[in-house]
């Protein structure tokens, strides 16, 4: 259960490519018997501590499970009833709505057009101020959240923020009037990492020459964007997006920065199923929450699967 | 002459734009690199008044040191875990006949990216309390293993899929046992895997948030990443001296470690390291 952030699907959702020429000739000797050992222990790890709380999710959601009290030590079967509940809180609705926000606000757009702009912009530069765009960049990526939650806290504080102090709003109270706002321009801040390395090394594969005609022919910057550049790096992005949704979906940091407050303005789903299942301990409730999110993250993977299949199948020249 | 105008004015919008970017990254880190040197930090980016004196102030806290050995202890426990059973899955899957192999991989991988922390915290929660889990350490490191091994094991298995068997082949004309030739032949073959893997899985725990604070309740056996939250949630005023330099102290492995993989495996590492 790494930080949801965690690039790790990056690598690991690939279709394992052609087995190398050595495999399954079994040059260790190792023979059925011990290749099972061997693999045992990771697969028994991953059984119970990964795909086991997953499958018990459905039966959790269908029962009444609490955290103290008479349902705690004797839960009951309840059915669908949690999941009706769940489809029906109003709580529920608005948080869908808020995360939904989160991740077209942050990731989608946020994300995806700063990394982009900022590739796009040092691409054809070295020196000093390369490395420490990125260098600020990366920094904002790789700090612990915990870290990072505070500097913004800091940053926006109604009385000392450095933000107040620099825009001579005292005692603006940032993260009370515009929650939904700060968690986005922060998640925006955390994330463009990936996006500024990932269109760094596709612009790295359009050809100079296509953009040198592009200039000489007199064309925009939005021109030459659309006509040559875009259709080269058009695979990246679709499975770009898809990826950063997936993790901007499942992050808990914005959780350290405003709990979800006030008054629920920025509880998204994360924050959400931690409320009602931990705070309120309404755990068969909460497990039913957690069943959508899985089955979002699903949605989510299975989309991405198909673009990387997409991206695969074309030909080289044009997938870039 | 209308071309030079249009240079000049692409120049400068670049320029702003470069600035606007640096602003916008630097300004919440300002604070980190100062308050933890200012004899009186306040809560806004200034330049230090410099002291080292917030130094002490850190090591006088019963929990800040307490809380950077947990962590470690939980980090080397996962990475222990991780890099043990995916290294034997890994070499059994690339050398061995497993049927099914690339299936069980590619159904692992996709569980593995959709079962996240946040999405099954409540099953996750339930199970360490069954399983009397709840304020083990190891309770934390067994499900972060169970996250992270799929990934660490398609890894490791590219790893070893690239290496000649021919090693092998001749420790074993010389008698050598599966499990020696592992570690003596093998192992050494893919070192720079197992440190690719070690260094991701240590980052990867040291961030963690979520799973500490949601299983362990002892504020003794509490990782930094919770301490830290604890500073500036718990009981009144902030002491900033405390969580400046406990943020320096803690933030600084994860920048090292960084700057040690990009500049052993080249900066283009992206899908690797996290964060």
């Amino acid at each position: 259960m790494a930080p949801p952030t965690s690039p790790r699907a990056d690598v690991p959702l690939r279709r394992p490519g052609p087995a190398a020429p050595s495999t399954g000739d079994d040059a260790a000797g190792l023979g059925r018997g011990r290749a099972a050992a061997f693999i045992a222990p990771a697969l028994v790890l991953v059984a119970v501590f990964l795909v086991f709380p997953a499958l018990w999710t459905l039966y959790l959601g269908a029962t009444d499970y609490r955290l103290t009290g008479i349902a705690a030590s004797d839960p009951r079967f309840v059915g669908v009833d949690n999941y009706a509940d769940v489809l029906t809180d109003e709580d529920f609705h608005r948080s869908l709505w808020l995360t939904l926000q989160f991740v077209v606000g942050s990731a989608v757009i946020g994300q995806t057009v700063l990394g982009f702009a900022i590739a796009w912009v040092l691409r054809d530069r070295s020196g000093p101020v390369r490395r420490l765009v990125e260098g600020l960049v990366l920094l904002a990526w790789i700090l612990p959240s915990s870290v990072i939650a505070f500097l913004w806290i800091a940053l926006l504080d109604r009385d000392g923020g450095t933000l107040n102090a620099l825009l001579g709003t005292p005692g603006t109270a940032w993260l009370l009037d515009h929650p939904m706002a700060c968690i986005i321009v922060f998640n925006v801040w955390r994330g463009t990492a990936f996006s500024m390395m990932l269109y760094g090394a596709a612009l790295g594969n359009v050809p100079p020459s296509h953009l040198e005609t592009a200039r000489l022919a007199g064309a925009s910057t939005f021109q030459t964007l659309r006509d040559a550049v875009f259709p080269r790096i058009r695979g990246h992005v679709l499975t770009s997006l898809l990826l950063i949704s997936l993790w901007t979906f499942n992050d808990f940091t914005p959780f350290l920065i405003t709990a979800g407050g006030p008054d629920g303005r920025s509880e998204i789903m994360s924050v959400y199923v931690y409320r009602a299942a931990l705070g309120d301990g309404r755990l068969g409730f909460g497990a039913a929450i957690s069943l959508v999110m899985i089955l979002i993250n699903l949605a989510i993977a299975l989309l991405y699967l198909r673009a990387l299949r997409a991206r695969a199948r074309r030909p080289e020249g044009a997938a870039a | 002459m209308n071309e030079t105008v249009r240079e000049v004015l692409r120049r400068i919008g670049l320029a702003t734009f470069v600035s606007a970017v640096l602003g916008f990254f630097a300004l919440p880190l300002l604070w980190l690199a100062f308050a933890p040197f200012d004899a009186n930090p306040g809560i806004s980016a200034s330049l230090p008044e410099f002291t080292l004196d917030n130094f002490r102030v850190l090591m006088e806290n019963p929990y800040a040191l307490a809380s950077l050995r947990n962590s470690v202890l939980l980090a080397a426990g996962t990475a222990a875990f991780v890099v043990t059973s995916a290294a034997l899955a890994a070499y059994a899957l690339s050398r061995g006949r497993v049927p099914g192999r690339d299936a069980l991989l590619y159904v692992l991988l996709l569980l593995s990216s959709i079962i996240t922390g946040t999405a099954a915290m409540v099953p996750v929660f339930l199970l360490a309390f069954n399983l009397n889990l709840i304020d083990s350490r190891l309770g934390v490191v067994l499900v972060l293993t169970g996250g992270l091994l799929p990934a660490a094991i398609f890894l490791l298995k590219d790893f070893t899929d690239a290496t000649p068997t021919s090693y092998e082949e001749a420790a074993r004309v010389f008698g050598a046992s599966p499990l020696q030739i592992l570690r003596h032949v093998v192992v050494p073959v893919i070192r720079p895997g197992l440190a690719t893997v070690t260094v991701w899985t240590v980052a990867q725990v040291w961030g963690d948030f979520l799973m500490p604070f949601l299983l362990l309740r002892d504020p003794d056996k509490a990782p930094a990443s919770v301490i830290m939250y604890t500073f500036y949630t718990e009981g009144g005023q902030p002491d900033l001296a405390l969580i400046s330099t406990f943020s320096l102290l803690y933030a600084l492995p994860v920048v090292l470690m960084y700057l040690f993989v990009s500049r052993r495996y080249g900066f283009r590492f992206h899908g690797g390291i996290k964060r």
